[in-house]
């Protein structure tokens, strides 16, 4: 079974500042890492390929130093990665990112045949869970989204069943081969790379494409020019007017709340069970 | 693309066995004032199995049209099913603006909807304009892990999209007397066609939070630092009738489950009052409680930013404050009720 997962580098958002003159992210001021979902995606895939065999490939978008997220995904058990890296693929908004992913997805395709294709749930960076559902409705595939569990892979009759996570509990989907998936963190635990891994992963130079290394691309379809969106204004989150600091004594500070409170005596009323 | 062709604000209902999710409801409310901006219909998508009589109940909400498929193909939310049947909409009915509930289905849904149409999707937004000049609407969402705000626009195509995360627009009161009417659709596709079944829908438990639908929370940080310090923010929420909740660092540190964490990786929150103790008011935590009505923060640090999302502040220790406050506050609510002063000190 052929598995290739679509990751992507992102700044690591726990640390990026933002410069409050511009309001503009401080990129510098954040290593750049490979997604979280997308390892997560990735180890998932590398525990499929144990079960059933095949090969696990890693697509990437992005500048050339995107290759270093490539070689995470190495360490992690992928055998080959490919990066599409173009100054014509820039300033993608995620219409413009899933067609780009697309074309070389499709290159694969008849190149090496696909049976399943996994992303993460989001990208820390820009954040909309998109890209997937994206690739999927141009791939003709079926998305599944949120994906906590893959419970079985029917090869034979090329299925698949999976748990969704939805807002109050999960659905179990079964659904033909070849299909997209986009997963959660609870689906693994990624585990510690194996010592060879590391090794090669050190070594390891991806495939990287260019616009012209793909086939019928329609250029006004890509990066800035072939998005729909573009990013406005950006301003720091809202710093509302801030709260009236009560003054006086621990006992009059708490007196002072206490009537604020009490301003609405009948929320407090006990309705049994309600915790 | 003429983008004058382009007519009508609309809204995905999203549905599950008939219950319809509230995050529609509450984009009914957004998108009415959108509609009346701009003048035009506010329209609600209604998709599923024997739903029809729903719409009902969508004019309520500010809905002027409907527009329902009823099919048995449609009874669970499924990508293939919903996409071509939201897709086949927009394309005969043009509408201007559409929006979504961020859910996992919702943005599922929105997502493929836009790949199909070709046009553009903010993601997960938390606020909604529309620059009459322009006739644009203003889509704004955070972003970088709640670091910043952005605004997105979409001008060249339409209809322009959204997903809005459930909860933060306000549910409208429902006006009985509101009427409207229902464009019905066929659908076509045939279950033995398609690629994806739904084997089985299975609910979680519902834990003992429930903080969604808590009208009074009390939450604590990093700065009641244990278990016994977190005691003292249950009696407090005891005394008030609460639920507890906390944030990131209290979860992480084993003090209260994950199903108990407010903010940007945990639930959003909208209770009637929220008191912070002891919480800094890191903004993936603020996103999670901003809109609650009344906010009460108690912190020792006067710079702390909490205070910023706060309408009212105590600046000191929380180890001294809230055992007298929830002393006060027992005292203030026994008077109240007249049953005379019980303590229990
Ligand atoms: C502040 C800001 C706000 C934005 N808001 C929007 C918006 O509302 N709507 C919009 O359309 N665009 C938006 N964008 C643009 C968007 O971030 C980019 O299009 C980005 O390339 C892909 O989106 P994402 O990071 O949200 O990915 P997601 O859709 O969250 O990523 C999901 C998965 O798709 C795969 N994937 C995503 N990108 C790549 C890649 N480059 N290479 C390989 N696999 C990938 C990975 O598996 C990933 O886990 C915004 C950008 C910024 C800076
Ligand atoms: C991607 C991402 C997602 C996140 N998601 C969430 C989320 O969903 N929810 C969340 O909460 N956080 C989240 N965080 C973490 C967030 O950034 C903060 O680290 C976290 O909210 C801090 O928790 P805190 O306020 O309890 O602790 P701290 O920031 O350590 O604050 C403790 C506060 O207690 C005060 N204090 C100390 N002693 C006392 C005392 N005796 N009396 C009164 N006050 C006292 C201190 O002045 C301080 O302000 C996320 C972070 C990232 C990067």
């Amino acid at each position: 079974m052929n598995i290739l997962v679509c990751i992507k580098q992102v700044p690591d958002t726990k640390i990026i500042k933002v410069n409050p003159k511009t309001n503009t992210l401080d990129r510098s001021s954040a290593p750049a890492i490979l997604n979280p979902y997308d390892a997560h995606a990735v180890e998932e895939a590398v525990r499929l390929k144990k079960e059933h065999g095949g090969k696990v490939m890693v697509l990437s978008m992005g500048p050339p130093q995107a290759a270093n997220a490539i070689r995470k995904c190495v360490e992690i058990g992928a055998d080959e990665g490919f990066l599409i890296s173009d100054r014509k693929f820039a300033g993608a908004d995620t219409l413009a990112t899933s067609y780009a992913l697309f074309k070389a997805i499709e290159k694969l395709e008849k190149e090496q045949g696909i049976d399943l294709v996994l992303c993460g749930k989001h990208a820390i960076d820009g954040d909309t869970g998109q890209v997937g559902p994206g690739i999927a409705r141009r791939m003709g595939m079926p998305p599944l989204t949120n994906v906590i569990n893959v419970r079985n892979v029917d090869e034979k009759n090329k299925k698949i069943q999976v748990d969704r996570k939805i807002e109050d509990g999960h659905e179990i989907i079964e659904s033909d081969l070849p299909c997209l998936l986009t997963v959660e963190k609870e689906i693994n635990q990624v585990a510690y790379s194996p010592f060879p891994n590391m090794m090669r992963a050190a070594r390891y130079k991806p495939t990287v494409w260019t616009v012209d290394d793909l086939d019928d691309v329609d250029i006004k379809q890509l990066g800035l020019k072939g998005s729909p969106t573009i990013v406005g204004r950006m301003w720091p989150p809202d710093k509302s007017s801030g709260a009236e600091i009560v003054e006086g004594s621990t006992e009059e500070k708490v007196k002072r709340v206490v009537s604020v409170l009490m301003e609405k005596p009948e929320l407090f009323a006990s309705k049994g069970g309600e915790k | 693309m003429n983008i004058e062709e382009y007519k009508g604000v609309w809204v995905f209902i999203e549905q599950r066995d008939g219950e319809i999710f509230d995050v529609g409801l509450e984009l009914l409310g957004a998108g009415r004032d959108l509609a009346d901006k701009l003048e035009v219909e506010l329209c609600g998508v209604l998709l599923g199995d024997g739903i029809k009589d729903k719409a009902e109940e969508l004019y309520q909400y500010g809905a002027d049209t409907v527009y329902v498929i009823d099919n048995p193909v449609l009874k669970h939310y499924r990508s293939e099913t919903y996409m071509k049947a939201v897709g086949d909409l927009v394309r005969k009915y043009k509408p201007e603006i559409f929006v979504y509930g961020a859910t996992a289905n919702g943005k599922d849904l929105a997502s493929a909807v836009a790949t199909e149409v070709m046009t553009g999707l903010t993601a997960d937004t938390t606020m909604l304009d529309i620059d009459l000049e322009k006739r644009m609407f203003e889509a704004s969402r955070p972003a970088f892990g709640g670091n910043i705000m952005a605004t997105i626009l979409c001008k060249k195509h339409r209809p322009q999209m959204a997903t809005v995360r459930p909860k933060v627009m306000q549910k409208p009161e429902p006006d009985p007397s509101r009427k409207g009417k229902v464009i019905e659709e066929k659908f076509d596709m045939k279950e033995e066609d398609l690629r994806t079944k739904v084997v089985e829908i299975v609910k979680a438990a519902k834990k003992g939070a429930n903080l969604e639908e808590a009208e009074i929370i009390v939450a604590g940080g990093k700065g009641i630092k244990d278990e016994k310090g977190f005691k003292m923010v249950k009696d407090l929420a005891d005394a008030m009738n609460a639920t507890v909740a906390a944030s990131r660092d209290v979860v992480e540190a084993g003090i209260i489950g994950h199903e108990y964490q407010v903010g940007q990786t945990g639930l959003t929150v909208t209770p009637k009052i929220y008191v912070a103790i002891g919480i800094s008011g890191a903004v993936q935590h603020v996103v999670g409680m901003q809109n609650s009505e009344l906010i009460i923060a108690i912190n020792n640090d006067p710079d702390a930013t909490i205070f910023n999302a706060a309408h009212y502040g105590i600046v000191g220790d929380a180890f001294e404050i809230v055992p007298m406050l929830t002393e006060e506050f027992k005292n203030a609510l026994a008077e109240e009720q007249g049953k005379g002063v019980t303590t229990n000190a």
